[in-house]
């Protein structure tokens, strides 16, 4: 029987995460608000404001752009993963054990790799003189070795790349859990194969699916080295526009305001997504 | 020849045999019961039957035709699974016109033959409710219904009324009997409840460690057991092994004079409890002296245990025909020659 915290030491455990999650995560993320209100010395730094100047830059054409693009790429890359990912998993979820296992270490030690290095391998892979063209320009389906990179297909799938191994992680555990006398009894109702995964397995798990595309979509959304090294400009997100500010235009207020922006999208998102799973459990 | 027959039918998984060589005929129209404890076969069998678990050698044929390696979408068999397998996205009208919408049947035929197989489980109006809105029994209903849409040439069940309690259990494999029998429709029951196979079959198919025992009425399973594995599993028996000499049988306590005995050697006989007579008197034929150990009074019936030459016997007798013998007493038991059965060794 679990009894409620009722003295000041019953908080002690929680205490040191407490104080670490204040001190690392609040108390900047509550500079970063105060800074998006600061006044922009031009030519200089910043000063203790209370402007919504800001906010009001968001008004702009150029911002809309940027923000309905990195909106729509983020959108892209959640249904490409999850497009992918689903079907994959299915089909590791039926899969022996061990090469479950194996096919998980494979795709977490993919997780652990470097935005950088995917970004670079990437770039290497897509480009004219030693990237894949090559390859089909051996089978003979090209003439000529072309640069795939930068492109808006190149960007796609360097973060598809980075956000795949994610993806599967975060469905596999309902995908596993999913009795798969339903897929057998589907068939012995007449339905083949394929017909049974998209009459029964992904419909018995929409929910999930949304909550995943969300929670790709937020994750895209944060992307910010791969538009860079596998784009052009115009396939620059909302979070290479933070850095550009920050970084090179030294605009630290403008640069988070846009920061919290997307944070309040994000967090918006999130909820939503945890309000699709609260519904799923109450089924 | 009309009906399902398996021939030579194998099924191993790496060097484990989990069916042995079975071969086995189903006449068009018959209840069957695979009856055994777990981990015998028969939910194996009835997977290939399905289609669901290709076998590693032998032949499946449905009214001569070969099914062997037809895709289980394509033999038109209902099932109905230990876990149901309700679809749970699914409202009840939706999980019984499921088999209708995979083959293209218009809505308005798929609605009449919804009401029709709720009406035929007796549960009309539930259309529109939600799978986790019903009761055990009535989710079981829907499964049953589900299977049975289209009118299958084979109805399947696997371990179907194992999550009911005792009582609901008792009454479902009464519905489920006469709904086969005014279907006509040839049935295959997995089960491990032999009162279960008792109630519902036309034939028991006995298995145990991947084989079949023995395949026969529930009637002659009970009183003509094949094996002593059989004669145990069914039911209680008493088993008694001795030798055979001059056409009897010396057991540990006495010597039968028995029908249908070996000439020689050893053999094991079955007789059922309550084809015991119990005797105040220890001297008769076919008698075996003993001491009442223990008297259970039932009200439906009495069991006697009694220790005949240091194993322990079980007689069974009702209330009119109940023995006038306490806790202690030295009795007789009189095995009547005519049930006792001599099992294959």
């Amino acid at each position: 029987m679990r009894q409620p915290p009722r003295r000041a030491a019953d908080y002690g455990p929680i205490a040191f995460p407490a104080v670490m999650l204040l001190l690392f995560f609040a108390v900047p993320f509550g500079l970063m608000i105060a800074v998006s209100f600061f006044q922009r010395i031009e030519g200089g730094f910043y000063e203790p404001a209370f402007v919504w100047s800001n906010y009001a830059r968001f008004l702009s054409v150029f911002f809309g752009r940027v923000l309905s693009f990195s909106m729509m790429l983020a959108a892209g890359v959640a249904v490409v993963s999850v497009a992918l990912a689903f079907p994959f998993t299915y089909l590791l979820t039926r899969l022996r054990r061990r090469t479950q296992v194996l096919w998980l270490v494979f795709l977490l030690s993919v997780l652990s790799l470097s935005e950088v290095i995917i970004g670079f391998a990437w770039a290497t892979l897509l480009s004219a003189n030693a990237g894949i063209s090559n390859l089909l320009v051996m089978v003979g389906l090209l003439d000529a070795p072309t640069s795939l990179s930068p492109s808006l297909g190149a960007v796609l799938t360097g973060i598809v790349y980075q956000a795949f191994p994610y993806t599967v992680l975060v469905l596999y555990p309902a995908l596993s859990r999913l009795d798969p006398t339903l897929t057998e009894a589907a068939r012995t109702l007449g339905a083949s194969p394929l017909n049974s995964f998209f009459t029964v397995v992904v419909p018995a798990l929409r929910n999930t699916i949304v909550a995943t595309l969300i929670m790709v979509f937020v994750f895209a959304l944060g992307c910010y080295l791969l538009p860079q090294l596998l784009g052009r400009p115009q396939h620059w997100t909302l979070s290479v526009l933070i850095t550009d500010q920050a970084l090179f235009q030294a605009n630290m207020p403008f640069a988070a305001a846009m920061a919290v922006f997307l944070v309040l999208v994000s967090l918006g998102l999130v909820g939503l997504s945890l309000l699709v799973g609260k519904k799923e459990n109450a089924a | 020849m009309s009906g399902l027959a398996l021939d030579g039918l194998v099924k191993r998984y790496g060097s484990f045999t989990a069916l042995q060589r079975t071969d086995l005929t189903i006449p068009h129209g018959q209840f069957v019961c695979l009856l055994g404890p777990s981990g015998c076969g028969k939910t194996t069998l009835l997977r290939m039957v399905a289609g669901l678990d290709s076998p590693t050698e032998g032949r499946i044929r449905l009214d001569g035709t070969d099914i062997t390696h037809k895709p289980a979408h394509q033999r038109n068999f209902g099932m109905v699974f230990q876990s149901l397998a309700l679809f749970p996205h699914l409202t009840v009208g939706e999980n019984i016109a499921y088999p209708l919408r995979i083959r293209g049947v218009s809505k308005a035929d798929q609605g009449r033959e919804v009401e029709r197989l709720l009406a035929l489980v007796r549960l009309p109006g539930v259309a529109d409710r939600a799978v986790s809105q019903l009761s055990g029994g009535q989710r079981q209903r829907i499964a049953i219904a589900r299977a049975l849409a289209l009118s299958p040439k084979l109805f399947l069940l696997d371990e179907p009324l194992s999550a009911l309690d005792a009582k609901l259990r008792e009454a479902m494999q009464i519905e489920l009997k006469l709904l086969q029998e005014r279907l006509g429709i040839t049935t295959i029951v997995v089960t491990h409840d032999q009162r279960e196979a008792m109630t519902m079959a036309d034939l028991v198919v006995v298995m145990s460690q991947g084989r079949v025992r023995q395949a026969a009425s529930p009637i002659e399973v009970y009183r003509r057991p094949a094996d002593s594995f059989v004669a145990d599993f069914i039911g209680m028996t008493n088993l008694l092994r001795g030798h055979v000499s001059g056409g009897a049988l010396a057991v540990e306590g006495g010597a039968l004079a028995l029908p249908g005995l070996p000439p020689s050697g050893e053999a094991t006989i079955s007789v059922r409890p309550e084809e015991l007579r119990v005797h105040r008197d220890a001297a008769g034929p076919n008698r075996l002296p003993g001491t009442v150990s223990f008297v259970r009074d039932l009200g439906s019936h009495v069991e006697l245990r009694i220790d005949v030459a240091g194993r322990e016997m079980i007689a069974v007798a009702t209330p009119q025909d109940r023995p006038d013998v306490e806790p202690g007493q030295l009795v007789g038991v009189e095995l009547p020659p005519a049930s006792c059965v001599v099992l294959e060794s």
